[in-house]
Formats: structure tokens, C-alpha cells, sequence
């Protein structure tokens, strides 16, 4: 069912991180444990970010408005990628914009780079998320500028996220990105809002549910792989992301607590899905949708 | 380099309104006198960034002030429970320099018993609200103590290596006064390592990240 995620040289991209929540060029060594490494979203021009305070803490998740901070398409190419290169990781590059035009544009310049091994369209950042109708045009805008892998990352906020998922396996998107951050709101002990911005994006555990349910309702309606995240922190978790239908897993918020998070997750995945008797922690996908004594519905790896 | 360890307590001492959070060390290094660590609070999403306050052989110290879910889930820590702790982080002061004097707002001492040991007893100007805050002082030698309304800027020498630690306006003001300080900065940080872009401090027009661009900065650097 569907083609598979892309590859280079290192076999299937099982494990990611989330876009915006890890620095390659920073903490290489953590880069170096996932399959690929998933740039923070890079716009037309360069964005300065949101002034502080910028993240907060719930308890049962993280809010952020980091306001895409980043160094613009041009100073991204020119400088970024070649350093992201020598990393010697598969990358993918998440782009975002204001417009369909500006991801065709963002998608059409990063086409041409050898070292980009797929694109992820941001069009679901929780303050400026585009409505169901303008994913296709963005998908489809950007599908016409590229011919690399294509990921739309959408939003948990979407009224139908599986109708959104067809919406845009029609546009031509080669696979989906489930989900951003979902915005929500912190007061402090003066019952003021923590974040300037008033309210961020919601991650973390308090995430992973709506995550897992988005996941599972996409599934069953695109024949598309699918990198599911939200709250990932164990093997097991990212095993019922798997089994939910995502066929990669990305780390988010899990990563500020633990950079060793991707091996740790990898080496539970594959000791949790051995123990629930799948050949491989791909062989789960989907599992949440058989019932007991069916056949899979996937043909999986 | 950082590594990520899980270090046992072996106190959690009151100091003032404060508590000292002394664990064994591991193999995790204590860095430079103004690195910080993030340490992991049990029951929390995200870690808390902490400065080394003391290097005794075998363990670190930290400085704790109580105040939010995870500080105080730090606070209440006991004796033998572990803490994940990912560090040293960031820059830390540079100890070069010829007529040092420390100057602190607050819990901005945390790093300062470390940096004074390391330079030999310098002077010290410590700033706090009250004579129960106050009670911290005790963990740095030669320090001279000031209480609201009198700041230590009030009575900061002239011609001085100035390293500073507190609140952002303090620094400001420190700034003010000697263009050259070290100034370690504070932020909310969710990652310690550059992740996030969550420790954002708009300095000199521009956002820098206290994480791996401070938490020391010089203004006039």
C-alpha cells in the first residue's frame, strides 16, 4: 500500500525528529542517531522569531511560540545546508510561507539540491494554519515545483483531518506529516499569559492521544506513508503510533529532556515490537486497525 | 562535551529561602564557573536549567530557588532518589582577568561560589530583598551584602573586572555601569543545547540563544 518513505543508504527512515526541535548543527551526535533529520521550517525571508517568552511549561506538556525563527531560503542554501550536508544524515527540509506561491517557490529552489532527501510543508504552525481547501492548492502548487518527496504536515486542529489527508493525497502529496503542535494557552501565578505571543502550540504527552487518533483516522483513507508524532517518549509509544498506521515516527518535545531519546526509542521499539511478536516494528503498522484473527491489511515489511 | 547522566542526591540543604541540591558527580564534568546543566525534575515535562554553585571532589551543588512546579519538585528531592543531569552547557566566564569582583541579585549567587573559589577569593557585591534571602551569602567569601532599597550597583568599585548574575534588569544595570562586565544571563530554556530557540534574549538588536551563544555575555564584546 503506497510508496515507500524515502531511502538513502540507510534503509527505511524509522525514526525522525520533529521539525523545530532539534538543531543539527548544534548537537550533531544527536542528529547522527535518527534516520534523517528534519530541518526547523525555513521561510522566503528571514524571520528574527517571536519576542520571549517563548515557551512555558504545562503539566502534562510544552507550549511554545518560537515564531519560525530562521535564516531565510537564500542564507539557508547557501550557508545551512552544505554544513548540514557534511552530517553525513539524510535531510529533510520543512518549508513554510504565506501563500501557495511561496512553497512552490521555497520547493522549486530546494529541487534542485542533491542533498535534500524530501520536503516537508509546514501548513500547520497553530497561529497561522491554512484551512483544508488551501492545503490542496499549497500541496499542489509545491507538487508542480518538485519531484522530490513530498510531506504536508497538517494540524490536529483540522475539523476532518482525514478528509484533509485525502485532500491532500489528491494534490499529490507522497506522504503525510501527522501532527503540528495544537495552539493552547498558559497563565502564570498572576493569571497572566507566560507567552507574549498569548498562546503557543501544544506538545508532549498531552499531545500523544490526539496525535495517535489522527494517525488512525488517516490511515485507513491514503495509501501514503505517514510520519506520526506527538508526545512520542518510549518504544512503546512509538510502537502505537505504528500501529495506528504511521509507518516512521518522529521525536519532538522528548528531545529537550533526553538527547538520547532517538537511540533509546529505536532500541525499545524494537524490543517492545519483538515481544508483541512482529518481525520488525514495521511490521506493526496498522495493527490497530485488525481484528483479532484477520489477516493484516497492509502487506508490510 | 555534555553527556546525560542519572546522579544520585546525597543532600538538599536549606540555605535562606533557598536549598543547596548536592549530588554525586559521576562521570559528568563540572565545566567552567558560569556552565550551567539542565537537571530533570521528577513529574516534569521539561528540565531546569541550574548553574553550578559548588564542585566539591565528588559531587556538584546546585542552588535552588523554589519557586515553580519544578523547582520545587527539585526542592523536595531526598537522599538517594536520582535526577537525570545533561551538562556542562554554554559558556562560562572567562577567569582572565586582573581586579575581579563579583556582583549577584538574588539567587543570581548560584554561580558564584564556584567562580570565587576558582579566582581565589575575590570581593563580592550581593544584592537581596531581604535579610532572609540574605542568609545565602554565606557560600561566598569577602562578600559584602545589600539589602532593598540599596542595590549592588550603589556600591560597585570603579576600574573592576566586573562578572555579574541576576535578573535582566539588574544586568542592565550592571551594564550600565561597567559596559565590560561578564553578564550571565537567565531565560526560560526548554533544552540546554539549542533545540529549542526557546532562550531567546534580544541583545545588541538581535535574538541570541543564552543556551549556546551565553548564558555569559559581554555587551560591549
Amino acid at each position: 500500500m503506497g510508496s515507500p518513505p524515502p531511502t538513502r543508504g540507510r534503509g527505511h527512515h524509522l525514526i525522525l525528529n520533529a521539525s523545530g526541535c532539534l538543531d543539527a548543527l548544534a548537537a550533531p551526535h544527536v542528529a547522527r542517531q535518527l534516520d534523517a533529520f528534519v530541518t526547523k521550517t525555513v521561510t522566503p525571508l528571514p524571520r528574527e522569531g517571536n519576542e520571549p517568552v517563548r515557551i512555558a511549561e504545562s503539566d502534562v506538556g510544552m507550549l511554545n511560540s518560537i515564531g519560525l525563527a530562521n535564516p531565510g531560503i537564500e542564507a539557508f542554501m547557501a550557508d545551512v545546508l552544505p554544513r548540514l550536508g557534511e552530517l553525513d544524515v539524510p535531510i529533510w527540509v520543512s518549508v513554510g510561507g504565506s501563500a501557495a506561491r511561496d512553497y512552490a517557490d521555497l520547493c522549486g529552489l530546494l529541487d534542485e539540491r542533491d542533498d535534500v532527501a524530501a520536503l516537508e510543508l509546514n501548513v500547520s504552525c497553530p497561529n497561522v494554519a491554512a484551512p483544508e481547501d488551501e492545503i490542496a492548492e499549497i500541496v499542489a502548487a509545491a507538487r508542480a515545483a518538485t519531484t522530490k518527496p513530498l510531506y504536508a504536515k497538517l494540524s490536529p486542529a483540522l475539523p476532518d483531518i482525514a478528509a484533509a489527508a485525502a485532500s491532500a493525497a489528491a494534490a499529490g502529496a507522497d506522504g503525510l506529516s501527522l501532527v503540528n503542535t495544537v495552539r493552547g494557552l498558559a497563565l502564570d501565578a498572576g493569571l497572566q499569559p507566560v507567552l507574549s505571543t498569548t498562546t503557543g502550540g501544544l506538545s508532549g504527552p498531552a499531545l500523544r492521544p490526539v496525535a495517535l487518533a489522527a494517525v488512525h483516522a488517516a490511515y485507513p483513507v491514503v495509501e501514503l506513508p505517514i510520519v506520526g508524532m506527538g508526545g512520542i517518549e518510549t518504544g512503546r509509544h512509538a510502537l502505537e503510533f505504528l500501529a495506528a498506521g504511521a509507518s516512521t515516527c518522529a521525536l519532538g518535545t522528548v528531545l529537550f529532556r533526553d538527547p538520547e531519546a532517538p537511540a533509546r526509542v529505536r532500541a525499545e521499539l524494537e524490543s517492545e515490537a519483538a515481544e508483541l511478536r512482529f518481525r520488525t516494528p514495521l511490521a506493526a503498522r496498522g495493527a490497530a486497525h485488525r481484528r483479532d484473527g484477520e489477516e493484516p491489511l497492509l502487506a508490510v515489511a | 562535551m555534555w553527556k546525560r547522566e542519572s546522579l544520585s542526591v546525597v543532600a538538599v540543604e536549606p540555605v535562606g529561602p533557598y536549598v543547596l541540591l548536592r549530588m554525586r558527580r559521576g562521570g559528568v564534568d563540572p565545566g567552567r564557573p558560569g556552565q550551567f546543566f539542565m537537571l530533570a525534575p521528577p513529574g516534569r515535562v521539561l528540565p531546569r536549567p541550574m548553574s553550578l554553585c559548588l564542585a566539591p571532589p565528588g559531587e556538584l551543588g546546585f542552588l535552588i530557588d523554589p519557586v515553580g512546579p519544578g523547582t520545587l519538585a527539585l526542592a523536595a528531592l531526598v537522599p538517594g532518589e536520582r535526577v537525570f543531569v545533561l551538562g556542562p552547557l554554554g559558556n562560562g566566564f572567562c577567569l582572565h582577568v586582573e581586579r575581579p569582583v563579583l556582583l549577584a541579585g538574588g539567587v543570581g549567587i548560584a554561580p558564584f561560589p564556584y567562580l570565587s573559589e576558582q579566582l581565589g577569593g575575590p570581593p563580592a557585591i550581593l544584592g537581596f530583598r531581604s535579610a532572609h534571602h540574605a542568609e545565602a551569602a554565606e557560600l561566598v567569601p569577602h562578600a559584602e551584602v545589600v539589602i532593598d532599597p540599596v542595590l549592588p550597583t550603589d556600591v560597585l568599585p570603579r576600574n573592576r573586572d566586573v562578572f555579574a548574575c541576576g535578573p535582566e534588569p539588574f544586568l542592565w544595570a550592571v551594564a550600565a555601569h561597567a559596559p565590560e562586565a561578564q553578564l550571565a544571563w537567565e531565560a526560560p530554556m526548554a533544552c540546554g543545547y539549542g533545540a529549542c530557540h526557546g532562550c531567546a534574549v534580544e541583545i545588541g538588536g538581535a535574538y541570541r540563544r543564552l543556551c549556546i551563544d551565553g548564558p555569559v555575555l559581554q555587551l560591549a564584546a
